[in-house]
């Protein structure tokens, strides 16, 4: 049970939120894209050991959307890498 | 009888001045004050105190505390619980237990005959001896033989809570390191927990005759814990355990015996620091018989004479390979008891202690071993096997055992600390940590008591400092010590000629070295393989005495180090915890509570049979009449809405109202049609899809003014929804100015539908004019139903004459009765759920969780037209073209008509070719009984089925096959002429 640290509550506790998945490119203009592109958009999330972006959602709280950087093997929250 | 002939006449801490009577199988007893059930029944001189779980051998207590491997009680009466160590059991006045595993009684066991089929009964036995033809066929009898207590029968009057709390250091353990960080920690200021699994805090030193500022130990616990409670900023709990422990520092601790009125309470903990000072748990050694009742861990037979003030033998041996056995002999004389001898593996005796006990009187025999226990129904003596000597054989009833120390390295694993076998303890010890946290004590590998209590000190100062307080080292007190312990040597088992005893690994779940040596023959070599096929671990105990052995014998076969084998997860819990600890105040359905409309009393005290909608709102399913069976009631609501009026609650229907400058492009984006052109006042049907182009949801959206609509959704999926709404707003367009707020609940929802269904709303009293051409299908009006404020739209899920009024949810009632009491004389009727499911499955309207499964998308159902050609995008377009593009059979909704007109087919039935056992075609989604056709309808996807409207296809029930033709996936008014009337 993670305590998650929303930008706008502070450090709460896992049960208040809803996990997005990973942080992904806003979403494309699919005509501007062949159908493989768009299938690898769809389909292929990151998924590796380590640090990753994600989405979350403060339902049971301020009820934001927000991203944070997780190691996904310690669960430490990281601050964004620079070039990122 | 001679009552409590093996109590000490003076000593021990427990008051001698409080007579509990209990019972034990049947027997009548009697115990004092500070006693648990164990220690009571060894005052009591009973040892045979159960059946083992797979061979009903005899067993006794072999430990004092949760490490129990040997005797689970089921508790009777108020305290009724099952599977509890028999040393964690508090004895109070009229306790009521029994031994688990055996009928009728311990030393009457009429299962023991399983003994004589062991051969039977191998490593991996369920999966070679109960696998053919069936495992099914012996399910039953294994439950019954090998299952352990039964369940409690009326928990439920049991008061459990569970609450969050927080804390600057939690320190888990009350022994000699935790109380010296508890007080370091306190004294810094921070707010302390201080949590013990035991019933009084000292740890290891309310078994230990130690020395501590020139004082008994007791008295240093006394002062130590006086001290912690005048401390305002410290909270003690005593017998309460921390038996998980989680990401971030979240450690769950459950009371056991909480103060006041609460009967267990679970503390979710998130603590900056957490101290770890667990402590550590005895080994014993392996050889044949060692589960003989009266084979006992050394330092349990310590707790039993020291705190318990019980001898729980008269003539002793102590067998052991480390130092910390010694001192059991020398308290057992003290006791009273003989000690025959004490029985050293390692061939160096230590000195000092040797030569303290030899002058004590004791045979010290150094390099020897014990090989057997010899005995029927307890240890009545043991076979030795001295180095290069014959076999020796010393009568005796009590055999102590210690093969060195495991930490309780539990909690520190589970927070993914590292371990690391550490070779001059021959034990996995605490490694790097992964959280906040840090080991102190015994639990960290220390032995020694002044090394314990200056670790404690040490860790509660870094983790109040850790935390942001000012901590600093407490001065430790001096304590009386032997001096360097000589080194242990390993003994994971004792090597025996082969014989017919049998060498327990796993005293709880009947593992015996030969099992360990079958699994290896049979290829199961890695340690969480021996686990799960042996079970070895895998007991109410979870290994905590044994698992280091099996490890350590598994080393040896392979002839590698134990750390390369390494241990088996350490998994949360720690201890055996209840139910009713987890779940807290909210048992059955108080857990997630239900939702109510505001009709919900009318429909109850009408005789509805109340169903659950989705999303835990609670809706009528049927009102049945009195004599009526189910499908008279679902009939009869029917066709009141085919012939006349019926009126059903559709509050829970999800609901949003929509608003701002960009709300018809979220529109245009979540929908797979065209809402630019969307009139004030009316509404139109729309299709979500997911960005793979599947079928999200489905429902009618209504424009109330310039930027303002109102959304609806199945109810199922409103939370689904918002949360799509809400990541799109905010994620993908955060430019956009819309808001979405939520307002199911805001609005109540009377759906009066049928051919009558003008008349009644006219009778009910409204402004509103309901002349067809004035307020047409798909639109809306605003007005006074009954004399309350109301929104009136026209939809219709039933395919009649619709009016669906909604007003604010604290008129709903009102409104309600208002429009049964107009409709009465029309014939107005309540209808529940099944009803409308009839009614939708006869219009061939689609439902989520039926023919919307997650992997149909629009053309799948027939809803093509529903997508928009002009617009470039809207989420799911680009899928379902590409997917239309491949081309490739898909499954298509169609009608199903059953050649027997009365046949009910289930739903989720599979359509096969021909009817054959094999890869199904589709199934059945929807089966009803038509009150318009007169007979059973059916809806279903079917592989290529719009091009097979008139062919036989065949539906595999479970006992037969089925004939249906299929049709359109409509029965009843295809042109729509009624819902538009
Ligand atoms: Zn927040």
């Amino acid at each position: 049970m993670l305590l998650i640290p929303c930008p706008w509550c502070g450090a709460r506790d896992e049960k208040e939120f809803e996990n997005g998945g990973p942080a992904r490119v806003p979403r494309p203009d699919p005509t501007a894209m062949t159908d493989e592109a768009w299938v690898d958009y769809l389909l292929i999330r990151p998924s590796h050991p380590g640090a990753l972006r994600e989405r979350w959602w403060h339902v049971h709280g301020c009820g934001q959307w927000f991203e944070l950087w997780r190691d996904t093997v310690t669960h430490d929250f990281l601050d964004a890498p620079d070039e990122r | 009888m001679n009552a409590e002939r093996r109590r000490l006449p003076a000593g021990g801490r427990i008051d001698r001045g409080r007579r509990l009577r209990f019972s034990f199988d049947g027997r009548e007893l009697t115990g004092c004050g500070g006693d648990t059930l164990a220690s009571a029944l060894l005052a009591n001189g009973v040892t045979l105190t159960g059946r083992s779980f797979k061979y009903h051998r005899p067993r006794g207590i072999q430990g004092a505390g949760f490490e129990e491997p040997a005797t689970l009680v089921q508790l009777e009466g108020a305290d009724d619980a099952t599977n509890l160590p028999v040393t964690r059991v508090a004895l109070h006045d009229g306790l009521v237990a029994r031994s688990v595993n055996c009928w009728p009684s311990a030393s009457f066991d009429l299962g023991g005959v399983a003994q004589r089929f062991s051969a039977l009964l191998p490593a991996g036995f369920y999966y070679k001896t109960f696998m053919w033809p069936n495992w099914h066929w012996y399910e039953p009898f294994i439950r019954r033989a090998a299952g352990l207590g039964r369940a409690p029968r009326d928990a439920r009057k049991l008061r459990y809570e569970t609450r969050f709390d927080h804390c600057d250091v939690l320190v888990v353990g009350a022994g000699p390191a935790g109380l010296m960080a508890a007080l370091a920690a306190g004294a810094s200021g921070a707010r302390v927990l201080l949590v013990d699994d035991d019933h009084s805090p000292g740890g290891r030193l309310l078994g230990d005759n130690a020395i501590i500022d020139g004082a008994p130990a007791a008295t240093w616990v006394d002062g130590a814990v006086a001290r912690l409670d005048a401390m305002d900023n410290v909270l003690r709990l005593a017998d309460a355990t921390a038996w998980a422990y989680h990401e971030h520092n979240l450690v769950l601790v459950t009371e056991r015996s909480p103060e006041g009125p609460v009967f267990q309470r679970t503390r979710r903990v998130r603590a900056r620091r957490v101290v770890l000072a667990t402590g550590a748990i005895e080994r014993p050694l392996v050889f044949d018989n060692n589960d003989l009742p009266g084979v006992m861990l050394a330092s349990a037979v310590r707790v039993y004479v020291n705190r318990y003030a019980v001898r729980p033998g008269d003539r002793a041996v102590v067998f052991t390979n480390n130092d910390s056995a010694y001192a059991t002999a020398l308290d057992l004389l003290t006791a009273g008891a003989d000690v025959a001898a004490v029985v050293d593996v390692r061939s160096a005796a230590p000195g000092a202690l040797t030569e303290r006990v030899r002058r004590a009187g004791i045979d010290v025999l150094a390099g020897a071993q014990v090989t057997t226990a010899h005995g029927g129904r307890r240890l009545a003596g043991v076979l030795l096997s001295p180095p290069g000597g014959v076999s020796q054989r010393i009568d005796c009833d009590l055999l102590c055992v210690s093969g060195g120390w495991n930490p309780a390295v539990h909690l520190f694993s589970q927070a993914r600390g590292e371990l690391r076998f550490d070779a001059v303890s021959s034990a996995f010890v605490p490694g790097d940590s992964a959280q906040a946290n840090a080991c102190a004590g015994s639990s960290n590998g220390t032995s020694g008591l002044a090394d314990c209590l200056h670790e404690g000190s040490e860790a509660g100062m870094r983790a109040a400092r850790d935390a942001g307080f000012d901590g600093s080292v407490l001065e430790v007190p001096p304590v009386k010590d032997d001096g360097p312990a000589a080194p242990l040597e390993p003994c994971w088992h004792v090597e025996t000629p082969a014989g017919n005893g049998k060498a327990f690994v796993d005293i709880q779940n009947d593992v015996t070295l030969q099992d360990l040596e079958l699994a290896r023959r049979e290829g199961y070599g890695a340690v969480e393989h021996v686990k799960r096929y042996t079970t070895a671990g895998m007991g109410v105990d979870q290994g905590k005495t044994g698992n280091v052995n099996v490890i350590g014998a598994l080393a040896q076969r392979a002839g590698e180090s134990l750390e390369t084998v390494g241990t088996t997860t350490f998994r949360p819990p720690y201890v055996p915890v209840e139910f009713g600890a987890i779940a807290g105040q909210r048992p059955g359905p108080e857990y997630l509570p239900y939702r109510h409309t505001p009709m919900t009393g009318w429909h109850k005290a009408h005789g509805a049979v109340m169903y659950e909608a989705g999303a835990r709102w609670r809706r009528p399913g049927y009102y049945p009449q009195p004599g009526e069976t189910f499908q008279q009631a679902v009939n009869r609501e029917s066709e009141a809405v085919r012939e006349a009026v019926g009126m059903y609650d559709g509050s829970p229907l999800g609901k949003f109202e929509i608003k701002g400058r960009d709300a018809v492009a979220l529109l245009e984006l979540v929908y797979t049609n065209n809402w630019h052109n969307l009139a004030v006042g009316t509404g139109r049907y729309g299709l979500m899809l997911t960005d793979t182009g599947l079928i999200l949801d489905d429902g009618v959206t209504f424009r109330l003014g310039g930027h303002r609509y109102l959304m609806s959704t199945s109810t199922a999926n409103a939370g689904e929804i918002y949360r799509h709404l809400e990541q799109i707003l905010q994620v993908e367009r955060p430019g956009w100015q819309v808001l979405v707020t939520p307002v199911t609940a805001q609005w109540a929802n009377a759906t009066v539908c049928g051919p009558l269904a003008r008349d009644v709303l006219t009778a009910t009293g409204t402004d509103i004019d309901l002349d067809a051409a004035d307020f047409p299908f798909m639109h809306m009006r605003e007005g006074q139903v009954a004399g309350l404020p109301a929104r009136v739209y026209r939809v219709s899920f039933t395919g009649e004459l619709s009016f669906e009024v909604n007003v604010p949810a604290r008129h709903g009632l009102a409104l309600w009765e208002a429009l049964m009491a107009a409709g009465e004389p029309f014939g107005i009727t309540p209808v529940g759920s099944e009803a409308s499911h009839v009614l939708r499955v006869e219009k061939g309207f689609l439902s989520l969780g039926h023919e919307v499964d997650g992997t149909a998308d629009p053309c799948d159902l027939g809803l093509g037209w529903v997508m928009s050609r002009r617009k470039p995008d809207f989420i799911g377009k680009r899928a379902v073209d590409i997917r239309r593009n491949r081309g490739g059979p898909r499954r298509e909704l169609v009608g199903l008509l059953p050649e027997n007109h009365a046949e009910l087919m289930i739903e989720g039935a599979p359509i096969t070719p021909g009817g054959r056992k094999c890869a199904s075609e589709g199934f059945v989604s929807a089966c009803v009984w038509s009150v318009v056709r007169r007979r059973t309808v059916a809806l279903g996807l079917l592989r290529n089925g719009r091009a097979r409207i008139g062919e036989w296809v065949h539906v595999r029930m479970l006992d037969r096959v089925v004939r249906a033709q299929v049709t359109q996936p409509v029965f009843h008014d295809p042109e729509g002429r009624w819902l538009r009337g």
